[in-house]
């Protein structure tokens, strides 16, 4: 007999006590709880947002179109980049006043070339205000999963406030499971020692939000 | 489970010698007290958590109860993203598995993202055996592998060692493991994990194979998640051109939207945050991003056991979040290691019997490692009876009975060392319902306390060997109320 056998028959005497005409899953799973937490205007959820960022340790910028560019410019230089990567589909007005050499991610570099870039930038898919966290998936102004890990700077562009949502569960609406997402709430830390918090393991060890609107 | 816990003395030997480690206690208690305050503070953000944990709840039980159907769903749904799908009923099964899809790729060393489940298994020291090393790469899981530990709490496994400890076990052994640490180190945590970053960074970047478990895999979709802090699971699961996740069948919710409530229930209990750092979903491969093979191996290893059981099977609603460690009285004193398993702290004492059974010491011990005061149930995210599973254990352990193990159903025995418990009860019985003789019984004990020996002897050796014997009072109670309100107030 195969384990895949083994196992499911196992699975099936263990719930010889389960009857046939149990609830469906829509009835079992009751969902009494709240699709957001609290009433906000949108702009008080990209507040919220901000604050939960910067609880977090992320830093917060806010800019318009016409800035963008001199603020990317602003943070690459104050980080000292030399190299910034850049995922195929960012739009080109936010990196045109930036000093640095661009990188693309072609498939054939290596994770070694990579970690010799100083910083990323790169758009998101939803950010959500409640727990400060931005999701990327893959999209082209995001790139591979690997380009916003290896660098040790990450810029992260919200589009405020199309791309914000309240709630986890709102957020969950928005995205697509078949594509690889990263959630991120602040830049990677680790509370292994003695569970204080130390930012900044093996991700980003910076992490610089720009909402723009 | 894991041939490191092997040998492992009983819960009530090892409980004895740990709390008398003054440093143990010390970094435990501290560990505990801080996060315990933070996950009170997390919790409380949310009006509606009562009504998210019996979600919760709801969610895994209904997804125990169609279990075959949704492992089925998952099975082809993971398949359609491009995954192949592993059944393994137990631990040699798993890591004759890992092992022959690690060997295919032709290599000899893998990296891991920390995974309960893999420890279950032994499965670094199955690879090890086939000449494969393991690097595990989440801070805590390098600091116990350097230090040839055991891991002793579910979420931060080196939860017993204090950053003095941890910068000796740096400096002596990381050399021997890949870059060693900076000369200099310190101990401060910062120091320490940049240490870590070097050391490890060097093994994410040359990696050709990732080892992962996971937090939760959905029926629907075949989407896979895993929920961590640091970054290394990220670099596991995305850099490696071939990534093998064993998983326990228990991970797995019908659908897509269940992940709102355990996004929301699973970092508030386990790290007191709002949201953990990085949570990574995959649906099998993607074009030109991560792994372009993509192996599931989904684990029994005496899951089914537990299913079957009908009051101990809500063990397996578990989403390793910790919270129960972190509260419990016992785990707080004895730590980790005293409970001689993967699985430690009240959920490992319901949780490693059934998955192992109750025939070796240590598991009959293991329900009895716990004060039922209930706080562990207070805190669990997804509502598990953790005091009645405990109860219903240790009925089992004592009286014997009906059980499922491997598939098969067996009759338990009773345990041979509660022979004089059953005795003990059964005397109290007769001496309750006989009040003239408990009360000349109380007074000649009263009388002769001083001359009371520290332990019992007799059968009663064994109990008094893992407890102090209480000192008896000068006065029966019964005595005292009669001698002091005698009459005065009294109904009669």
């Amino acid at each position: 007999m195969s384990s895949r056998d083994r196992v499911l028959g196992r699975v099936g005497r263990a719930l010889a006590d389960v009857t046939p005409d149990e609830r469906p899953y829509e009835e079992a799973v009751g969902r009494d709880y709240l699709r957001e937490h609290g009433h906000r205007t949108t702009e008080q959820t990209v507040e919220l947002l901000a604050e939960n960022l910067a609880d977090y340790r992320a830093i917060v910028h806010r800019s318009d179109a016409e800035e963008m560019p001199y603020l990317v410019m602003r943070l690459l230089a104050a980080h000292g980049s030399r190299e910034v990567l850049v995922p195929p589909g960012l739009p080109p007005e936010w990196m045109s006043a930036a000093d640095p050499v661009r990188i693309h991610d072609r498939a054939v570099s290596t994770p070694q070339r990579l970690d010799q870039v100083d910083s990323v930038v790169t758009g998101c898919a939803v950010a959500i205000a409640e727990t400060g966290t931005i999701v990327l998936d893959g999209s082209p102004d995001q790139g591979r999963r690997r380009i916003s890990l290896i660098p040790d700077h990450h810029i992260c562009v919200v589009r405020v406030p199309d791309q914000v949502v309240s709630s986890v569960p709102q957020a969950l609406e928005r995205l697509d499971p078949a594509r690889p997402l990263t959630w991120i709430s602040g830049p990677s830390a680790t509370s292994d020692i003695e569970l204080d918090r130390v930012e900044g393991v093996h991700g980003p060890r910076k992490l610089e939000v720009i909402l723009l609107g | 489970m894991s041939g490191t816990f092997v040998g492992m003395p009983a819960f009530p030997k090892a409980a004895r010698d740990a709390v008398r480690n003054p440093t143990l206690r010390g970094n435990l208690r501290h560990a505990t007290h801080t996060i315990r305050a933070k996950r009170a503070r997390a919790v409380a953000e949310l009006d509606d958590w009562s009504a998210l944990r019996e979600a919760g709840r709801r969610i895994k039980d209904h997804t125990l109860r169609h279990l075959d159907r949704y492992l089925l769903q998952l099975e082809e749904s993971v398949t359609a993203a491009g995954g192949t799908v592993h059944w393994a009923a137990d631990a040699d099964d798993a890591n004759r598995i890992v092992t022959q899809l690690v060997k295919e790729t032709g290599e000899s060393e893998v990296v891991k993202v920390k995974s309960m489940a893999t420890q279950e298994i032994g499965l670094n020291e199955a690879l090890l055996e086939a000449g494969i090393r393991a690097y595990e790469t989440d801070l805590a899981e390098l600091i116990v592998q350097l230090g040839k530990d055991r891991p002793s709490h579910i979420l931060v496994p080196a939860i017993h060692r204090n950053r003095g400890e941890i910068r000796d076990i740096f400096r002596a052994e990381m050399g021997e493991w890949g870059r060693p640490a900076p000369e200099g180190l310190t101990d401060t945590p910062a120091e320490l994990a940049e240490a870590a970053r070097l050391h490890l960074r060097e093994k994410f970047l040359r990696a050709k194979v990732g080892i992962s478990g996971a937090n939760f895999m959905v029926a629907e979709t075949g989407t896979l998640v895993v929920v961590e802090s640091e970054g290394n699971g990220r670099m596991c699961l995305t850099l490696p051109e071939t990534l093998i996740s064993v998983v326990g069948i228990e991970k797995v919710v019908p659908a897509w939207r269940d992940l709102e409530v355990f996004l929301q229930t699973l970092p508030r209990s386990s790290t007191a945050e709002r949201m953990n750092p990085y949570t990574s979903t995959w649906t099998g491969t993607t074009d030109d991003d991560g792994p372009r093979t993509f192996h599931l191996v989904l684990l029994d290893n005496g899951r089914t056991d537990t299913l079957a059981d009908q009051v101990g099977r809500q063990a397996l609603r578990c989403i390793r979040c910790s919270a129960c460690l972190n509260v419990c009285p016992v785990y707080e004193r004895a730590g980790g290691h005293a409970y001689g398993s993967v699985y430690p702290g009240p959920i490992g004492a319901i949780l490693s019997p059934q998955l192992r059974g109750t025939a070796g010491e240590i598991d009959a011990s293991l329900p009895y490692a716990s004060s039922l005061c209930g706080a562990c149930y207070e805190v669990c995210p997804v509502a598990i009876d953790i005091p009645e599973v405990l109860v219903h254990l240790r009925e089992r352990v004592v009286e014997g009975g009906p059980a499922v193990r491997q598939g098969n159903k067996v009759m338990l025995k009773p345990a041979k060392g509660h022979a004089a418990e059953r005795a003990a009860m059964r005397a109290a019985r007769w001496a309750f319902t006989h009040p003239g003789a408990l009360r000349t019984g109380q007074r000649l004990a009263s009388r002769t306390r001083r001359l009371h020996p520290r332990t019992l002897p007799g059968p009663g050796k064994a109990w008094s060997g893992t407890r102090d014997l209480p000192p008896l009072p000068a006065e029966p109670f019964r005595d005292w109320w009669q001698r002091t309100r005698g009459g005065k107030g009294d109904a009669k």
